[in-house]
């Protein structure tokens, strides 16, 4: 490959900006970096944001991508994250650190490999002089015209805070400019300098502001110039590798279903399973609903619990059905599971309006609300206490189905067999047993009951 | 896998898999979490990036670059997350980036009723960008559908080169049911068109303002350019308001002149009906009740499901009103998308919605009763 002599066109042009700003110098410096990197252009992308150094990517006979104004640092991250085999260099003033200071934060935590340059004139250029989070103090801005009352950001320190591996802040008179971004841009990980410079159409005539200047600027604030951090540590991209895509899915593949067992449903039915978090609600009603499809019906499940999941209730709609289910809200269930007062309290609006047609299986320690619902009553907490609390759930939907013979008990002995651990599993097929023997010493079902509170 | 019992997330999942998805960012929101989850176990096993972004606005970043780099993305959100995507939405519609964005519909508006589903962002969907450039927006009604709809959506994004919407809902991302995910009908999958070697890389390049460009990925052979600001088709900003104007006619000519194969919808029409039902998403599936226990009562009654929101499956929305003196539209906000059958109606018909937004599905009776089908 011939030697790049040059990383810039001059097809359009000179470099757009104001007469002595310090933008043309770090530009040229980049380019100066480059020359001294030689990497194929087509592999490098300069990115930049909006500012007037978003002016600059097209002067590059790189690639190049301008993004919306903070944001740069997300395209650069995307762009190395699916290729993190390009130099991705990303170009954005002060204004752009602070709409996108979030961006800065994470892409210096998580070590992706970008080079991040900024051009930090104070103020921003393309709007018109107003103050950005690196304005010093009493600075006048044209949106601070009787001084700045806020306190410039250290950008390379809030960097280095932040967990970047690699920090420098220099100016744009540094005569050793091209030399300090072309190791910035051979730093394997994320590498940001910060650059110090003049805006000569704003911030450095309205506030007196030359070369020596900037120097006086750093005491005043004790910000450090130089190397601030130099810590190398594995980039994100090959960490990534190294623990993500060398892990295989620990889960076990699970088994499909295939229809091996009858059923007696004759239409759509909607079950409704009220209970507190931990009673395994939602895991016990998908094998409910596994169990249906293996017999041979159609089955959905919907889920209600709080956003606090440890606490609370935990309540599971499910409606089984012989034709495809259509509407998936259960307006007046035909079965309503009733296991804790916290389900009880979710549910009690619903629990008051039950029909007259739905069977009402209740926990016998719940004081009931009035219902027209056909009330059953079952010591489940008492059976389950001696199986496993944790398999209240599978013993009182075995109740209900022995009871009322959706399907062979045996349909959801197979769903607990292939979608649980052995160990959970045994534990809920005795739970399965016991529930089917509350059924089995039942008394008859009660007429509505009194309001009992 | 046969037959399975999964949430409509899941399938989501999965259908990028199967449409070679390769990159996704997100950041966590109920009701869309578990796509994040799924695709964070799913992915880098296949060799491909899933990344937990700082917020929104970082999946979208994170997204476009990856997708401008070779990468077929997704990302996945709901409302609120919208909201943050806007700007970069009408980035990736600026730079015509392939994309697909999953919205698990939630009620707004703000953070509403997290847990909650609706239909919230039908419009917003459409107009969620300053330009008001078109977009194209799929709403699927079960999780079979959320699988088949997610694949032609990236078949969508790299044919048209434009950001598509996969518009969910929390009662079907959430919701389980049975699919048998091998026996759903895919289309052949759709690579994207790449600039051939002897062409100039110019990555908005068309003759006839309707033809989508071919690309060139960063990272390639060759250089090639990205731009937020107006452009000519080399990507460089441009101010010459002839060349604007043309590069914006062929935003809204690619989609616009592709309507009719882009448009998905089903038909249920009954010979003789006065009234029509036009629907989309979960609510549809309340409708096929409500239009059964009609016809079971003696009423004529027609049924349009809308699988394609956006653009406007027009076409199929005025044939379906042929003969029609009543339309309903039920939606879970508060009158979205009739707007757009309002506008499309001819005089003399009249055009009902069915409105509910209290996080709710509307039920067939419900549908039955205001939409006067009693």
């Amino acid at each position: 490959m011939s030697e790049h002599s040059t990383y810039m066109t001059k097809a359009i042009g000179p470099l757009p900006f104001c007469p002595g700003c310090g933008h043309t110098t770090i530009i040229k410096a980049l380019d100066k970096a480059l020359v001294k990197l030689q990497p194929d252009p087509a592999k490098v992308v300069i990115v930049t944001d909006i500012g007037c150094i978003g002016l600059s990517d097209r002067y590059f006979t790189t690639s190049a991508f301008h993004g919306l104004h903070g944001r740069s640092i997300t395209y650069a991250c995307g762009l190395k994250l699916a290729r993190p085999e390009l130099t991705v260099v990303a170009l954005k003033g002060d204004g752009g650190c602070g709409i996108g200071g979030t961006h800065l934060l994470n892409v210096a935590r998580r070590n992706i490999g970008i080079t991040l340059i900024v051009a930090n004139n104070f103020n921003y250029g393309m709007t018109g002089g107003q103050h950005s989070v690196t304005t010093p103090s009493d600075a006048t801005t044209s949106t601070t015209p009787w001084g700045n009352v806020e306190r410039p950001m250290d950008l390379a320190a809030t960097a280095a805070a932040a967990g970047a591996a690699w920090v420098n802040r220099t100016t744009s008179f540094d005569g050793q400019l091209s030399d300090i971004i072309a190791t910035a841009i051979q730093q394997p990980g994320f590498a940001m300098l910060d650059i110090w410079e003049l805006c000569m159409a704003y911030y450095a005539p309205r506030n007196k502001l030359r070369k020596s200047g900037l120097t006086a600027m750093l005491d005043e604030y004790g910000f450090e110039l130089g190397q601030i951090a130099d810590r190398p540590r594995p980039e994100y991209s090959e960490r990534y590798r190294a623990v993500f895509q060398q892990r295989r899915t620990e889960e076990r593949a699970r088994p499909a279903i295939e229809v091996e067992f009858g059923n007696a449903v004759p239409r759509q039915t909607g079950i409704i399973i009220a209970g507190s978090a931990g009673q395994k609600i939602k895991s016990t009603a998908s094998l409910f609903a596994r169990a249906a499809m293996a017999s041979g019906l159609h089955a959905t499940q919907k889920d209600d619990y709080p956003i606090t999941v440890m606490t609370g209730h935990s309540v599971a709609e499910l409606i089984i059905s012989p034709e495809r289910i259509d509407y998936t809200g259960i307006d007046s269930p035909d079965f309503f599971i009733l296991l804790s007062e916290d389900g009880l309290n979710r549910t009690r609006k619903q629990v008051e309006k039950l029909p007259e047609t739905c069977v009402l299986y209740a926990e016998e320690t719940i004081r009931l609300p009035k219902t027209r619902a056909r009330v059953r009553r079952y010591p489940f907490i008492a059976a389950a206490r001696k199986v496993s609390k944790l398999s209240l759930a599978s013993l009182a939907l075995a109740t209900m189905i022995e009871e009322k013979g959706f399907f062979p008990l045996d349909a959801m002995s197979w769903a607990i067999s292939s979608f649980q651990k052995p160990k959970v599993a045994e534990t809920n097929l005795k739970a399965v047993a016991a529930g089917s023997a509350l059924a089995q010493g039942h008394q008859p079902e009660h007429q509505p009951e009194r309001d009992q509170s | 896998m046969g037959y399975e019992f999964i949430e409509g997330n899941e399938a989501i999942s999965r259908a990028a898999i199967k449409a070679g998805c390769d990159f996704f960012a997100g950041y966590p929101i109920t009701p869309a979490s578990s796509i994040l989850q799924y695709m964070l176990k799913l992915l880098p096993p296949l060799g491909g990036t899933a990344i937990q972004a700082e917020d929104e606005i970082a999946s979208m970043g994170f997204c476009i670059g990856a997708a401008m780099a070779g990468r077929k993305v997704m990302t996945a959100t709901s409302g609120p997350g919208i909201s943050l995507y806007s700007e970069n939405i009408g980035l990736a519609i600026m730079g015509e980036t392939p994309m697909v964005i999953v919205n698990i519909q939630r009620q707004g508006p703000a953070t509403g009723s997290a847990t909650k589903g609706a239909e919230s962002d039908i419009q917003f969907t459409r107009w969620s960008t300053s330009g008001g450039l078109p977009i194209i927006a799929l709403s699927p009604a079960t999780v079979t559908e959320a699988y088949e709809l997610t694949f032609r959506a990236f078949n969508m994004a790299e044919q048209y080169r434009v950001p598509v919407f996969l518009l969910g809902n929390k009662e079907i991302g959430v919701m389980q049911e049975g699919v048998d995910l091998d026996k759903v009908e895919l289309p052949p999958l759709y690579n994207r068109r790449k600039i051939p070697a002897d062409k100039p890389v110019h990555p908005h390049d068309f003759e006839s303002p309707s033809d989508v460009p071919a690309m060139a990925d960063f990272g390639g052979d060759r250089v090639v350019r990205y731009t937020t600001s107006t452009h000519d088709k080399a990507a460089y900003l441009t101010t010459d308001p002839v060349l604007i104007e043309e590069m914006l006619e062929h935003y809204r000519a690619k989609i616009e002149t592709a309507i009719h194969d882009i448009a998905l919808y089903r038909e249920d029409f009954q010979e003789g009906a006065e009234t029509l039902v036009v629907s989309y998403g979960v609510t549809s599936r309340s409708v096929a009740v409500a239009v059964r226990q009609a016809r079971s009562a003696g009423q004529k009654v027609s049924s349009l499901v809308l699988q394609t929101l956006w653009p406007v499956p027009s076409k199929a929305i005025l044939a379906a009103m042929d003969g029609i003196k009543k339309v309903i539209v039920p939606e879970m906000n508060l009158g979205q998308y009739i707007l757009e059958i309002e506008r499309l109606a001819p005089k003399g018909i009249q055009v009902v919605g069915v409105s509910k937004m209290n996080t709710k599905l509307l039920s067939p009776s419900e549908i039955l009763g205001k939409g006067g089908l009693l």
